[in-house]
């Protein structure tokens, strides 16, 4: 009786399938089926400018957030930027710069308007009581460090996405195994040392003891592709480590997730091959998951940066920031935290995107 | 022969059966216990009595300078000493006390704000709970690291400030939380029965509700306290965390981090930066071993 059943589904299977694949609109049937697609794709559309918009308005909030920074100032900041020797005189023009004098609306809007056009102010230091001025403007600060930083995100990313993904997936396939098991202990551990952990074990063995690779990631702009490379692979490996056992985990549990779905179990009754139920059944439903977490561990890339840059000494905009920081630079840290905050927002944004975009149950009517 | 047969099958199952005491069922419930946890607790534990009883464990004190900067290690000092002459055994058994306090002030305080905040917002459902949410999805959206070195810029590395903005800035993935599993509770009719009877707020949330939502926040404690000790030892290792003379993991790395480019004279000296990065990495090792366990235990919860 059970084999009848299967029979029966089977065969109403094929002939939807059928009937989903024939391009023509035979009857008023398949018209309004047609219609109530493209009412549908229009859904889709919708749904992903909802998605945009509300990454704008996040955008806006979190750059008033990173403004208002300057407004939670202690004191007096004029005074303290400048040091005790300055006159009045240049802490007033110091303030009258900040826009300190005006109301925290128009300074928003002023700023703004200003990064908007790649104007981010001009850096705290450098800046003498005696009024000598010999500051930079923050944007020449960080735009050579902006493509450094995306190198290196770039360059992890190249390794790490077919690295985590091929680990993930097959990790998923053969579950419980011993691999499976072992790969789970590995990231576990992975996941919980910090990031210079990681990096001083790889300048250990790779920087000093067998040196086949700089520790000091000196990147420089005259420099040829395959030298940018060779400098910064240490800087990429170590976050490559890092990232791979997160991506794995989440890709594993996305595709486990998957496998345990009726429609899979249909499939394996059915007789199909495991190779075939990966493919052509799993995988089309794996991609906006796997998609999601590829574009969410990016996210976490960038920022993973910070602490990787420090310890290579590689000149991006994380070692930048935390320099500023350090010597409380407000102009420069704003900066940086939009950037950091940006990239962030975006590809988080692109993780949703591609989730709705590659989700077919979207596409299709209940 | 009567007078010897006591047994009575009525006796027997009319008796009371003796529970066994809570030290009982958490001893049976440890034996139990995979390989995994009890090499958690043993770390744990390990860490603990180190940080606690750091004075009298640590052969020197935590900021005494001694003649010889970057000495090897040999019998009057075990790690050898850091740049200035401190010894780093004794740094190391203080820093586990200002590290793990740090981390633990931290991490008690975010769940203070984020969880009754998410207790709040699984109550009210209201306004509030808009309003919150849509400030914690606002605030969740810059990168936590980020976050940090913006605030610390502001308002200085003072230990004080660390422990508030890591604070605040956890507390909103806490308040994620709490506010998920709290709000399937706070629709329960046992709530509604507590607020029709005139229950206050303070007494539907910790009596009604947070004891029916401990397992899963249990559990995030653990991870977030994870979290957060990386964090201020990330934070700490780029030199706007915790400031010196105070003994910290994160800071001895950043600064005996030099002697890596000897390890082909001395392999030892070059090991020293690797044993605080190391005691780092234990403790998350061990408290995710346990946390682990503790989910697998209190839900069944498995990656399946």
């Amino acid at each position: 009786m059970t084999s009848k059943y299967f029979r029966d589904v089977d065969q109403k299977f094929i002939l939807s399938r059928k009937r989903y694949k024939s391009p023509k609109c035979n009857s008023v049937h398949d018209v309004t089926i047609w219609l109530s697609k493209a009412h549908l794709v229009n859904a889709v559309i919708s749904t992903i400018f909802k998605r945009l918009g509300l990454g704008l308005i996040t955008l806006f909030l979190v750059s008033i957030i990173i403004f208002s920074a300057i407004n939670m100032l202690p004191g007096d900041f004029g005074q303290a930027v400048l040091g005790q020797a300055a006159t009045e005189e240049t802490v007033a023009v110091f303030r009258k710069e900040l826009g300190l004098d005006k109301p925290a609306f128009f300074r928003y809007l002023d700023w703004i308007g200003a990064v908007a056009q790649g104007d981010f102010g001009t850096s705290f230091s450098g800046r003498a009581s005696s009024g000598i001025d010999r500051s930079r403007p923050v944007i020449d600060l960080v735009a050579p460090r902006l493509s450094n930083t995306l190198f290196l995100a770039a360059l992890t990313a190249v390794i790490a996405v077919p690295i985590a993904l091929f680990l993930g997936i097959t990790a998923a396939l053969w579950r419980n195994s011993w691999y499976d098991k072992g790969a789970s202990v590995a990231t576990l551990t992975t996941i919980s040392f910090p990031e210079f952990f990681v990096a001083y074990i790889l300048i250990l063995l790779f920087g000093t003891l067998w040196p086949l690779f700089p520790s000091l990631a000196d990147i420089r702009p005259d420099m040829a592709m395959a030298d940018r490379i060779y400098a910064s692979i240490l800087p990429a490996a170590t976050l490559t480590l890092v990232i791979v056992a997160h991506m794995m985990r989440m890709t594993r549990a996305a595709i486990i997730n998957l496998l345990a779905s009726p429609y899979i179990e249909m499939a394996r009754l059915k007789g199909e091959t495991p190779r075939r139920i990966i493919l052509k059944h799993a995988l089309p439903n794996a991609w906006a998951p796997i998609a999601t977490v590829i574009a969410f561990n990016l996210a976490y890339l960038v920022v993973g940066v910070v602490v990787v840059e420090v310890v290579f000494v590689y000149p991006g905009v994380g070692q930048l920031m935390v320099d500023a920081v350090s010597s409380r630079d407000i102009p420069v840290v704003q900066a940086c935290a939009l950037f950091f905050a940006a990239t962030y927002i975006l590809l988080n944004l692109v993780a949703d995107i591609i989730g709705i975009v590659t989700n077919p149950r979207l596409l299709h009517p209940k | 022969m009567s007078k010897q047969n006591t047994y009575s099958p009525s006796a027997e199952v009319g008796s009371v059966r003796t529970r066994r005491t809570r030290k009982q069922r958490i001893w049976i419930e440890l034996k139990k216990a995979p390989v995994s946890a009890w090499v958690g607790i043993l770390i744990i534990t390990f860490y603990a009595v180190m940080a606690i009883f750091a004075p009298l464990i640590a052969p020197y004190g935590e900021a005494e300078v001694f003649d010889v900067p970057f000495a090897q290690w040999d019998d009057t000092h075990w790690l050898g000493t850091d740049q200035i002459g401190r010894d780093v055994l004794s740094r190391l058994i203080f820093g586990a006390r200002n590290t793990i306090g740090i981390a633990l002030a931290t991490t008690f305080l975010a769940f203070l704000i984020g969880g009754s905040l998410g207790l709040i917002a699984a109550i009210n459902r209201g306004w509030l709970d808009q309003l919150i949410s849509r400030g914690v999805d606002v605030l969740m959206a810059i990168p936590s690291l980020i976050f940090a070195l913006m605030l610390l810029s502001i308002f200085g590395s003072s230990a004080w400030s660390l422990i508030m903005i890591i604070a605040v800035i956890d507390s909103t993935r806490v308040f994620r939380l709490t506010r998920a599993v709290a709000v399937n509770v706070a629709v329960m009719d046992y709530v509604e029965a507590a607020t029709v009877r005139g229950e206050g707020l303070g007494w539907i949330m910790r009596k009604e509700i947070l004891p029916n939502i401990m397992p899963p926040l249990v559990a995030e404690f653990g991870l977030r306290f994870c979290f957060v000790f990386l964090t201020i030892a990330s934070l700490s290792f780029l030199g706007v965390g915790i400031q010196p003379p105070t003994a910290d993991w994160g800071s001895m790395v950043r600064e005996t981090a030099q002697l890596i480019q000897f390890a082909k004279y001395d392999i030892k000296a070059a090991l020293t930066p690797l044993i605080p990065a190391g005691a780092i990495a234990l403790i998350t090792v061990g408290v995710n071993f346990l946390v682990d366990w503790f989910l697998q235990k209190s839900s069944g919860l498995r990656d399946e």
